[in-house]
Parts: structure tokens; sequence; C-alpha cells
């Protein structure tokens, strides 16, 4: 495979728009999980999907729009969906988690009726529900990383912000915090990585590689930083590991990215309780003397 | 003597309901002052108008002199809230960090921590006796650590004022003197002013040098010794007619008894 990806675009594509979703979704999934936010990446992964099956279906049904990539209109509806929930948010202040169910419905029955309008189900399709990693093209690679350039210079550049805004958003206000701008350029780039790594994972998936990675993560870091870092890494090894293991077991890589993810969460978890299983021992032994 | 809050004829309502009702109290600097009243009674309310989290309606709050409106030097306010209201116990972050992060707005945006700034973040754990703590994560420490680690994220902008709304809520009952202890010194040792509020008016300890009873209106503003004085006569059924106004009022309320 090492070999391949010299000598195979497509593989070059794959490999480097996984690692570079590798780094964005769990870095921008442990903002969403420490705000308690989760779910709000699987809302805009089902807007996403309308906005794909929208483009297949104006790619069918116009001949000059043959060759749009629906990656753009993707993009479109995820943002658009992201400023919906922000305003249902603020419309339901008491609910605010019914924002998330209303987006993901409409976002599904968007997506259906675009999908009965175009005849039904396609390949094309399919592949972006589950992830395909030898579609993805040299375009999408392009559009991946500028992405990827713009949100982890945003994310460095307002790091304390962010931070703050996550941690405890009343004393962000208190100090005069512009929290709702800070909120609209998160929730935005939120927006931006999920339609970007719907190629890798899929749609249904994405979420996943936003949230595992960073609840394992949580198990053992210290700190913030190293919360992301770690988060990161799992990330990264499980979209590494995932499209090497696809490759070789010629198994579904979306579906094998997760399940190694999932492997490595349950890691994590028996770590902890291994570490604090030993600590208890300690003090008793402590004790003892 | 100066004053760091002026408020003058303050209402507030809710809808229909009147929270708060013709308020006027001066803070001076230096004070140390506890604003006490029972749940409902808008202490909450006048605390978020202060900090202009609530807009006004009727009245005039003054901040260092200023017009709230046109005041703009809010890191001379530090403010520490109720823990259980903002903060997430899970939340992986250190000590360390959630001190930093109370720089936030004095750096401003684009900018970032230098090492002179992580000399701060020691000083103020130093104020509230937790720097052997800055590496552990937030969520592992008690309530009575915690509260003492948002006060130092408040400290570290060096606010001439600091708003405590029920501090000692989640304080272990033991470790109750010991925490006004702490704050006593940060108002005599660094000239802080202290403005705190608790429904619970057993844990108001004779650290605080003012006491203000709010229950919708201000029913009492003076020092603390002259508070405590009314307590005693007021066990010993022994009543002047403001005394007992003032009894009647609270009881109502379910203050004093």
């Amino acid at each position: 495979m090492i070999s391949g990806i010299f000598q195979y675009e497509f593989l070059q594509n794959a490999f480097l728009t996984g690692i570079l979703i590798g780094i964005l979704a769990p870095l921008l999934g442990v903002f969403i999980v420490v705000r308690r936010l989760s779910l709000i990446a699987d809302a805009l992964s089902h807007v996403t999907l309308a906005g794909i099956a929208a483009s297949l279906l104006l790619e069918k049904s116009f001949a000059s729009l043959a060759g749009l990539n629906p990656l753009y209109l993707g993009m479109v509806f995820s943002v658009s969906g992201s400023l919906f929930i922000e305003k249902l948010r603020g419309v339901y202040k008491h609910y605010q988690e019914l924002a998330i169910p209303i987006i993901l419905s409409t976002g599904i029955g968007l997506g259906v009726i675009f999908i009965s309008l175009a005849n039904g189900f396609n390949t094309d399709l399919f592949s972006y529900l589950f992830g395909s990693v030898s579609a993805v093209s040299r375009t999408d690679l392009w559009v991946i990383l500028a992405i990827s350039v713009l949100v982890i210079l945003t994310i460095i550049l307002l790091y304390k912000e962010l931070f703050l805004l996550s941690f405890d958003e009343e004393f962000a206000k208190a100090s005069g915090l512009a929290a709702k701008s800070l909120h609209f350029i998160f929730i935005v780039m939120v927006a931006l990585v999920i339609a970007a790594s719907m190629r890798i994972v899929g749609i249904m998936l994405v979420s996943s590689l936003m949230t595992l990675p960073v609840a394992a993560s949580i198990r053992v870091a210290k700190g913030f930083k190293q919360t992301i870092f770690l988060s990161v890494l799992f990330g990264e090894i499980s979209v590494l590991g995932g499209l090497f293991a696809a490759y070789y077991l010629d198994l579904a890589p979306g579906g094998t990215i997760v399940m190694l993810s999932v492997f490595i969460l349950v890691l994590a978890i028996f770590y902890r309780k291994i570490r604090a299983g030993k600590g208890i021992q300690e003090v008793q032994k402590g004790e003892r003397k | 003597m100066e004053s760091t809050i002026e408020i003058n004829q303050l209402f507030y309502q809710y809808e229909k309901e009147l929270v708060l009702e013709n308020v006027s109290l001066s803070v001076p600097k230096g004070a140390f002052l506890a604003i006490v009243g029972p749940n409902g009674s808008g202490k909450s309310t006048l605390l978020k108008l202060i900090l202009g989290l609530l807009r006004m309606q009727t009245g005039q709050i003054y901040l260092f002199g200023q017009e709230i409106h046109k005041f703009k030097d809010w890191q001379k306010i530090g403010y520490v809230s109720q823990k259980a209201n903002s903060f997430n116990t899970g939340f992986p972050a250190t000590v360390f960090e959630v001190v930093a992060s109370g720089l936030t707005k004095k750096l401003g945006m684009f900018t970032f921590f230098k090492k002179e700034h992580a000399e701060k973040v020691l000083t103020a754990l130093d104020a509230v006796g937790m720097r052997p703590f800055k590496d552990r994560n937030i969520g592992e420490l008690s309530g009575g650590q915690q509260q003492r680690i948002f006060i130092a994220r408040a400290l570290i902008s060096e606010p001439e004022l600091l708003i405590l709304d029920e501090p000692t809520v989640g304080v272990d009952a033991g470790n109750v003197n010991a925490f006004y202890q702490m704050l006593s010194s940060l108002n005599k040792e660094h000239g802080i002013t202290l403005l705190l509020v608790t429904h619970d008016i057993g844990t108001i300890s004779d650290r605080v040098t003012q006491v203000a009873c709010l229950n919708k209106q201000l029913h009492f503003h003076g020092d603390v010794e002259e508070f405590q004085q009314l307590q005693r006569e007021d066990v010993s059924k022994v009543y002047g007619h403001e005394i007992h106004l003032l009894h009647h009022n609270h009881e109502h309320g379910g203050v004093l008894n």
C-alpha cells in the first residue's frame, strides 16, 4: 500500500484528506463535547445529506450542472443549518436541545424528497452516506486543505476566547466577551468540517469522529490542551489505522475508522479503571503502614 | 468616601412581577459588604444589573463614578458566580488553565499567553492559598477549593471590586470560616472592595464590615455590629418600633428566623 500511495493519485487523495480530517474533526469535537453539543454534529450531517442530494438532483436535471461537486452544496446546507440551529436555540431558550431534532428531521425530510425526485438511490449517494475514500478527488483535497488552514488558524487565534466560552459562558459574558459572534464563528467551522469529513467517513458516521476520540481523551487527559492533543492523536490513529486496515482487509473504510475509535475509547475507559484501582490499592497500602 | 457602586431608586420587574422596588445602595471603596435576603428577594437580579448582564429599567447605577451605560472598565470588576449554575464539573481543564482564562478579556483577541502571565496565575493562586493544586483537573477539587479557584480567576485581572454570588454554597461547613478569612485578607491586604450575596444568614461572618438586607426593598444597610445587635435583640424579643418593623418584614421573607 505504501508503494501504492506514491503510485496512485486516488490513494494520495484519500490519505492526505484522511490526515486532515483526523486533525479537524477531533479538534472541533473537543469544544463540541465539553459544551454538551455532541448531537449538533449529527443534526448538521443530516442537513449536509440534504445538500448533497440536492446537488445530485441538480446534476441530473440540468446537463449544464454535470460535474458539480456535491461538496459545495453540502457545505451551503450545513452552514445554513448551523445558523438555523443558532436561531432556534434563541427561540426556545428553555429547550435549547430542541433545535437539534428540529434541524435533524428537516435535513432528513428534505434529503428524502430530493432523493425521490432524483428517482431514488444510486451508488454515488451511497458513497456519501458511508464514505468512499476512492471517490476523493484532487479538488476535494484542495477544498479540505483550505478549510483546514482556516479552522486551525481560527482555533489558534481564538483559543483563549473559545476556551472561556466553553468552560463558563456566564463568566465569559460577564467579562464582556462577544459571546454571540464567537459562537457563530464556531458553529460555522463545525458545519464546514462536517461537510468536509463526509467523503472519508460518510454522513452517518461523521459525528463519531468528532466525539469518540474526545470521549476517550477526556478519560485520560490532564488539562484542556492535553485533551485536545490526545483527541487529535486518537482521531489520527483511527483514521490512518482504519484506512490501512480497510485497504488490506477489504473492509468499508468509514466503518473501520469508527470501530477503531470505539476500540480506543474502550481501552481508555479500562486504562482509567485500572489506574483508579491502583490508586486505591496504594492508598490502602499506605494506610496499613 | 468614594463609592465603588452607587445605586439610586432602582426598580426592576420581570413580566408583571416587581422584583426590585426603590433600591438605593452605596458601596464605599474598601468595604466588605454582604447582601442577605431570602430566595426570590431580588439579590441575583441586583447583581446581574450591576454586572450589566440585565438591561436596566428604572433607576440609576454608577460604577466607579460612571453611569453604567457608559462604563467600559469591566476588568475593574471581578465576578464569581454560583458555580453550580455555570460550570460543568467534568470539564477537562487544569486549575492553571482555569485561572489563566481570567485574563482573556484583558489581553484581548488574537493574543497569546506569555511567561509573565504564568507568573500572574501563580500570584493569584497564592492569594487564595491554592498554588499546590495548579496541575490538578478542576473537577477533582472539592466545592470549596473550586470556589477558591474561581476567585483566583477573578483576581488575576487585578479587579478593584470583586462580586461573589453565594460563594459559600458547596463549601463544607467546617471550611466556611477559613473561606471568609481568605476573603477578609483580600479585602484588607489587597484593598479589594468585596460585595457578596447570600440567602443563608448563618454564613455571614463577622469578617464582613457591612450588611444589607434585601427583600425586594432594601430593609437595612449598616455596619455588621449594628446588624448583629439587631439579631440579638430579635432573639431576646426586645424590639424598638423600627426594629419591630424590620423584624416583621424579614420574618415574612424568612430571613431572620
